[in-house]
């Protein structure tokens, strides 16, 4: 069976609508916990400015077990927890829960891993003028490992959008969604090819984003 | 100013334990410039830490204008550390913020007015020689330049102490020089007390008023840089003495001497006055003895000066023992041994 094109471009336009809006609003969520919790990681690491082994051990094997899991599996598996949450499993909605949890922990990692490289004399610098631990934070912590963590968020987003994918084969919207009903259950290569130039053209689009901002901020 | 107090402190490193800091006391007056000097790893930076409660000590106290910091809630804690500038080997300076951002920094901690900051970071950079840097990133400064701007922030807050963790130790010596003036600088146009650590001797000969020598955690030696360097007592301080002034001739130039059939050597140290009386020609002159200064050096240390010198002697054996005689009254003699070195 073809498909009637004329029909079909607004919904290729919705789909990836519903695909950037899924990777944007997973990023925010994502960002403001993953930052969140990189952050509360690396400050109550041993020796740091709040050190606190039980918050750090805690944070750091709940993040241990959840990033090894393929997100395919863990989209399936925390589905009971979706539902009691955003009321459905089907949908954008439905797509962005799991998506920022596993986005939250990545970035988690990204976070702590570029504050770990900061130079700690900088941060004791700051310390011996008298700046509080949530100063530090926020204007030495923060500003330092900003370029790094540009690039880090970048990578999360590409992430996103095959996730974005994922969460569209099994009842997510999104491109992924139109590239499972369309391209595989109907044998229709014309559909899959348009579906795949969007998503590498949104790949892209990210990348070419995260690498200007990155470079501008890390004056490079 | 800066009191240690029998100050201790234990780094506990799973079982083992490292004692960085063993009873050190000192005082610090307001106005010198005082250096620690000691090997790598004798305990100076830890001990410098304690001075702005970067460490906590393990046990004693360290008291800053009577003040004991570690008795203080931690916002008056930081509050008080406003008061003691602190610049670092590695300068330390932000990376994502310019010149100017760097020296700001201190004074957007303390609230000040966006204004006076202006006025203060022009301030501060013209008194370090770098106005003209104001808009660039650390990046682009040389090694010096950096420390300026570490000098620059850790002014800005105009503290009454300066502290500095070998601040000259990654710069090449000419930059040295220049930091160095800039700390004398500090020293004599705002009257900041300067408490400087590190292992280069000459840093301590060139603007420190008092030194204290530093080993495994504790201080072995302290006093005016002039009798710590005319006088030094512990062996350690010796060695770090010959480190910029080689009171010895090399081994190959005391054997040439021997083998030549060279005369006994005399070591005489002078200092200060004496230094003005042609002491050596007199004494010679009286009893008919030659002398010939083989090697040494004489140097001013603090605005005195001070002599070393390996002299020997020619003539008759009694008028030699007599002139020694007199000579020693005067000055420090002492004979050296021809197969030392
Ligand atoms: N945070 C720390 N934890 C454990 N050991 C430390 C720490 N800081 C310093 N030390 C140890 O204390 C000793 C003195 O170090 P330090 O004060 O840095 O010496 P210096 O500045 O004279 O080279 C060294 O043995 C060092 O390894
Ligand atoms: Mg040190």
């Amino acid at each position: 069976m073809r498909v009637d094109w004329t029909t079909f471009w607004p919904r290729i336009l919705e789909s990836t609508g519903e695909t950037i809006f899924m990777v944007i609003l997973t990023l925010i969520f994502g960002s403001i916990l993953g930052i969140g919790f990189g952050l509360l990681l690396y400050v109550t690491r041993k020796g740091n400015i709040l050190e606190n082994q039980l918050v750090f051990q805690i944070m750091n094997i709940f993040i241990n077990i959840i990033r090894p899991i393929p997100f395919i599996i863990f989209l399936v598996a925390i589905s009971p927890l979706t539902r009691l949450v955003v009321g459905t499993t089907i949908g954008t909605w439905a797509a962005i829960f799991p998506m920022t949890i596993a986005a939250s922990f990545g970035i988690a990692r990204i976070v702590e891993n570029n504050l770990v490289s900061i130079d700690p004399g900088v941060v004791e610098a700051a310390k011996a003028m008298g700046a509080s631990p949530f100063q530090i934070i926020y204007t030495v912590l923060i500003p330092e490992a900003l370029g790094p963590l540009i690039l880090g968020l970048t990578f999360v987003t590409v992430s996103l959008i095959d996730f974005s994918a994922m969460a569209g084969t099994v009842g997510g919207g999104g491109l992924g969604h139109v590239a499972m009903t369309y391209g595989y259950q109907r044998f229709d290569g014309s559909v899959m090819l348009v579906t795949v130039i969007i998503l590498i053209i949104l790949v892209q689009l990210a990348q070419w984003l995260g690498n200007t901002i990155s470079r501008k901020i890390m004056r490079r | 100013m800066i009191e240690f107090k029998n100050a201790s402190k234990t780094f506990r490193l799973g079982k083992r334990e490292v004692n960085a800091v063993k009873g050190v006391s000192l005082a610090i007056e307001q106005g010198e410039i005082f250096g620690i000097i000691g090997f790598s790893g004798a305990g100076k930076s830890t001990l410098l830490r304690l001075v702005n409660l970067l460490e906590q000590p393990t046990s004693g106290a360290i008291q800053i204008q009577g003040v004991d910091l570690a008795t203080l809630p931690k916002k008056e804690l930081r509050k008080l550390r406003r008061k003691i500038g602190m610049i670092f080997q590695n300068f330390n300076l932000f990376s994502s913020r310019t010149v100017a951002g760097n020296v700001a920094y201190p004074l957007k901690l303390a609230g000040i007015p966006k204004k006076e900051i202006n006025e203060r970071v022009s301030e501060l950079l013209s008194f370090v020689g770098l106005t003209d840097k104001a808009n660039d990133y650390p990046e682009q400064l040389s090694g010096g330049q950096k420390q300026r701007v570490g000098i620059a922030r850790a002014l800005a807050t105009s503290p009454d102490i300066l502290i500095c963790d070998e601040a000259t130790s990654a710069l090449d010596p000419d930059t040295t020089s220049d930091i160095l003036r800039l700390l004398k600088k500090v020293n004599h146009e705002l009257g900041i007390t300067v408490l400087l650590i590190t292992h280069e001797m000459h840093v301590i000969q060139s603007i420190c008023d008092r030194v204290a020598v530093m080993e495994e955690g504790e201080v072995i030696e302290v006093g005016s840089v002039f009798d710590t360097f005319t006088n030094p007592k512990h062996p350690t301080t010796k060695r770090f003495i010959k480190s910029v002034e080689n009171d010895l001739p090399s081994a190959k130039l005391l054997r040439e001497w021997r083998e030549k059939g060279g005369k006994r050597l005399y070591r005489v140290t002078f200092k200060g006055e004496i230094t003005n009386a042609p002491v050596l020609s007199q004494i010679t002159q009286k009893y008919s003895v030659d002398f010939n200064i083989v090697h040494g050096y004489i140097r001013e240390l603090q605005e005195r000066l001070f002599g070393n010198l390996l002299i020997s002697f020619e003539g008759n054996a009694d008028a030699i023992e007599s002139a020694m005689i007199e000579l020693q009254s005067i000055v420090d003699v002492e004979e050296v041994e021809l197969d030392a070195g």
